[in-house]
């Protein structure tokens, strides 16, 4: 396992940032949370969203945490990302988000 | 997505009805996939509620994991069958085998998404758990 804060040289990493719109009709519900976790899961970086800028941040690789937030449909995600494949993981998971996780 | 190195984490079902169990483990493939080594068992010996220690060592062996397993089940005799399964198992397996505190369903499918992901046993029952925290 890589360390999570080797992508910046020196002092705090700076998270990596951006949002999407929850865009399918039941919003973060189970399906769509499982499919976020296990893409979270396939990166090292720390991956977290919240409904706000200032958060409260969620574990996006927590399946219950993720269920718990309740996200409806017209949301806004806002993401946070740190790590070395941190863009590869925000990329990643922004892409999900629009897609809908795959449901019309 | 299989990384396999020790493998993820397998899955065991153990309900009264075996048609609950089968419906939770249709979840399971539906929602998480095809990543985790899963089995479920149900019913008594003649084939009436209940569960049998026979059949939760046979779902242990079918999902059986070098990650581990990690065992859902409902009501009262389920966990203690499960525990007198883990118990019969052999000393190298024993301590690979976790029944999970964790309501059946959405125990099941939050664990098999924790194993999907490769998470160590540990962390899989933890997760599982998160629901009565």
């Amino acid at each position: 396992m890589p360390d999570s804060h080797a992508s910046r040289a020196d002092g705090k990493p700076q998270p990596l940032t951006a949002s999407a719109v929850l865009v399918n009709p039941v919003g973060l519900h189970a399906r769509p949370s499982v499919k976020l976790t296990q893409c979270a899961k396939g990166f090292a970086a720390t991956i977290e969203f919240a409904l706000a800028q200032e958060g409260p941040w969620t574990d996006a690789k927590s399946p219950v945490k993720v269920m718990r937030v309740k996200a409806p449909q017209g949301a806004t995600l806002y993401f946070r990302v740190v790590g070395p494949d941190g863009e590869a993981a925000l990329a990643a998971v922004l892409a999900l988000v629009h897609d809908g996780f795959g449901e019309s | 997505m299989s990384q396999a190195n020790p493998g993820n984490v397998g899955i065991v079902i153990v309900s009264h009805s075996p048609k609950i169990a089968e419906g939770a483990a249709d979840m399971v493939r539906q929602m998480v996939g095809n990543a985790v080594p899963l089995a479920f068992t149900g019913g008594d010996v003649d084939g009436g509620l209940g569960t049998n220690v026979a059949g939760i060592l046979a779902a242990i062996e079918a999902a059986w994991s070098p990650a581990g397993v990690a065992i859902l089940v409902d009501l009262g005799g389920a966990e203690t069958n499960s525990e007198m399964a883990v118990e019969m198992l052999p000393e190298d397996r024993r301590a690979r085998v976790v029944v999970c505190n964790a309501p059946v369903v959405e125990g099941a499918v939050i664990a098999a998404t924790e194993s999907s992901g490769g998470s160590p046993l540990a962390a899989v029952k933890r997760s599982a758990e998160e629901f009565y925290a």
